[in-house]
């Protein structure tokens, strides 16, 4: 093995300088690109997150008028689910997958070059919304109609365009996967013998297939409802705003799976290199997945229990959303059993997705209080679903997104990063991360509702906890960044082949760091399973 | 090898972007289906796409109260109302009533009317032989217009209903296209 990648490394990049980048179909400097170009967008995120904090540190309105208010908390969730969470993980499985399954390349490099260069265009015509007359679209990242078509400002067409763009991207991305992972394994590899990440993201991958066209359609019905007469979303000319939620959770449900599945890959790897021990339950945690990813097509309507379904619709909706909780539970069981009696060390990745095991799971039983409608009636819109939701995306999918670039980081770059400094991140986080989102629980039961400037003054201590953890998370993530570029530096330890002691798997065989080719010959050792 | 590669992979790619177009059109193809399912179920109908039979007799002994709530969408300077604000009807009888609007601008205006029915459960019940909702109206300037709506309520609307609520909402349409 190590004579052909001797050969390889006569091999880099054919261009230099931004042309390389720029004209690139290598995996690997493609994935580089989607991490940064998401954690760009990510810290753009995070600041308007902070604005909406500051705000919202005493009642009154102080920071930001009402209108605008509006704006950052849309801006905000639209760049973190569409300009961060989404990219990050291509970002992800750009970088892996090939690794992974043993294959020289994505199988389609020029698509994948394309597929993300449409993302900056795309980002940049989104944060230009902000700065349109008549302000940034306003009504909500979930954008429902009438809101956003009789009533949104003129910069939502840009931002249709925009989702237009970002979904062209990820379809692309997708079908790149999923023709990577059937043509280019290894030829002894299985699909059971692929690693759970691999697992994880063809299993993303057919659901963007699946209904990011659905969000393309319904953002085309808005666009022409806004400029060209239709009415499919407007009563007065016989369209229904209802059914503008119904496409939109039709897709809406099926995306958040989209951005946690490659979070449990990542989990499913990290866990048993630091236990020390396979996988607890392999097989079901693919069943678990695919039963998810089914599941996640007939829950949609659980977002709209106010709107008045009828009720043998919102039992259907409710049970069916219940009956998530099964397959969930099998992968944290499984996890848990992977942890229980193995020889565990504490490395920052192992940390992170312990965290994310915990944390996770507290937003997975919130959710389940959701779920139930007599008491969705009374947490709808409230307070108390902003914390759900970012219990699940920031110590769900964001520590994994964490704990898988600890853990690959060093095969990335080929040095070790400063592991006392990135346990100081892992705890700063650990702690401001709870400190920000579990008291919006408390806030949203004792009714302080979602989407506000201002609120009542009983309110105050608990949204100024949540807004001093919310700075301290903020800026805890400066020390990620400063980390992450020490490492690529060189400043570090230099890392062996195998990097963990504990390591498994085809991406642990290739030097660190990864040369700019690897498996230009297929590798012949595969681990059955 | 790396011939029958590259022609699975042209193979693979049509399958999934013949997938992502059909979930394209699956998206539109949800506008008509979620209209005939409203429809198939008798849920979200506004009382104006059921077959009509007419009743054949009246059940005297029970009385159904009808509310009926006007609102006009928006600022358009119209007035929209009725003079009764309900009726005590029984099921199976007919029933007329009347309302008004009222164009106070100098401009012809055209107007939709959107009738909802309140509970939902209950709207299958309402049979509309006629109603203003199911046309655009066309009031000239500083007019006023009567309309009306003809319903009965079904006899075997559940015994626990005592009161239903119709809901107008006048959306003005002058100048939208057609």
């Amino acid at each position: 093995m190590s004579t052909a990648h001797d050969h390889d490394h006569a091999h880099g990049p054919s261009k230099t300088g931004i042309l390389r980048w720029i004209t690139t179909t290598n995996h690997k400097d493609i994935g580089t690109m989607y991490l940064i170009f998401s954690f760009v967008m990510f810290f753009i995120g995070g600041s308007l997150a902070m604005v909406i904090r500051a705000e919202l540190f005493q009642p009154g309105m102080q920071i930001v008028p009402a209108e605008a208010f509006n704006m950052l908390t849309t801006m905000h969730g639209f760049i973190m689910i569409f300009g961060f969470i989404m990219p990050v993980f291509v970002g992800l499985a750009n970088w892996m997958i090939p690794l992974m399954i043993g294959a020289p390349d994505m199988a389609l490099p020029r698509v994948n070059n394309w597929s993300f260069w449409l993302l900056p265009v795309a980002g940049v015509i989104l944060i230009s919304t902000m700065f349109m007359q008549g302000g940034g679209p306003n009504f909500g990242w979930t954008f429902y109609a009438p809101l956003s078509t009789t009533y949104g400002p003129p910069s939502t067409d840009y931002f249709i365009f925009a989702i237009h763009i970002m979904g062209i991207s990820s379809i692309m991305g997708s079908i790149n996967v999923i023709v990577t992972i059937f043509n280019m394994r290894a030829p002894n590899m299985r699909l059971i013998d692929m690693p759970i990440f691999v697992w994880t993201w063809l299993i993303t991958a057919f659901l963007i297939i699946a209904v990011m066209p659905v969000l393309a359609g319904t953002v085309t019905m808005m666009l022409t409802d806004r400029n060209f007469g239709t009415s499919f979303f407007n009563a007065a000319g016989g369209g229904d705003p209802v059914l503008f939620q119904h496409l939109f959770w039709f897709f809406g449900h099926p995306e958040v799976y989209i951005v946690i599945l490659p979070a449990f890959g990542i989990i499913s790897e990290v866990i048993p290199t630091f236990a020390r021990k396979k996988l607890f339950g392999r097989t079901s945690m693919i069943y678990a997945l695919a039963s998810i990813a089914f599941l996640s097509f007939i829950v949609w309507a659980h977002h709209m229990f106010m709107t008045g379904l009828p009720l043998a619709a919102s039992l259907f909706f409710m049970y069916a959303t219940m009956l998530i909780a099964v397959p969930t539970g099998v992968k944290i069981f499984n996890w848990v059993a992977t942890i229980f009696k193995g020889s565990m060390t504490f490395e920052t990745p192992m940390l992170f997705s312990l965290a994310f095991v915990i944390l996770f799971t507290i937003g997975g039983f919130t959710g389940l209080m959701l779920a139930l409608i007599p008491s969705d009636v009374q947490y709808h819109d409230s307070y108390f679903v902003v914390g759900h939701f970012h219990y699940v995306l920031v110590p769900g999918s964001l520590f994994a997104v964490f704990a898988g670039i600890y853990y690959w980081l060093p095969k990335w770059t080929g040095y070790m990063y400063n592991e006392t400094l990135a346990k100081f991140h892992f705890w700063i986080s650990a702690i401001s991360v709870n400190l920000t989102f579990f008291p919006m629980h408390f806030l949203g039961l004792a009714g302080m509702p979602r989407r506000i400037p201002d609120y009542a003054l009983q309110f105050t201590d608990f949204n100024q906890i949540v807004s001093v953890g919310a700075f301290v998370f903020g800026a805890a993530q400066l020390i990620f960044v400063y980390i992450v570029i020490q490492t690529m530096r060189g400043k570090g330890v230099q890392a062996t082949q195998e990097v963990w002691e504990g390591s498994h798997g085809l991406e642990w065989t290739v030097p660190s760091p990864a040369p700019y080719h690897t498996f230009t010959e297929p590798p012949t050792q595969i681990e059955r399973h | 090898m790396n011939a029958t590669k590259r022609k699975s992979h042209t193979r693979l790619v049509a399958i999934l972007l013949a997938a992502t177009f059909g979930m394209l059109l699956f998206a539109f193809a949800m506008v008509p289906l979620y209209d005939a399912f409203c429809e198939m179920t008798g849920i979200n109908n506004k009382g104006g796409r059921v077959r009509l039979e007419a009743p054949t007799e009246i059940d005297t002994s029970r009385v159904v109260k009808i509310k009926f709530i006007t609102h006009v969408q928006g600022d358009t300077p119209w007035e929209f109302y009725t003079k009764e604000n309900s009726i005590e009807v029984h099921p199976g009888e007919v029933n007329k009533v009347l309302f008004y609007t009222e164009n106070h601008t100098d401009q012809d205006k055209v107007g939709q009317f959107v009738a909802t029915i309140s509970p939902g459960q209950s709207d299958r019940y309402v049979k509309k032989a006629e109603c203003f909702s199911f046309n655009k109206q066309y009031v000239d300037a500083k007019q006023t217009k009567e309309m009306s709506v003809i319903f009965f309520i079904d006899k075997d609307i559940p015994k626990d209903t005592e009161e239903l609520i119709l809901f107008y909402t006048l959306f003005d349409q002058t100048g939208d296209a057609k």
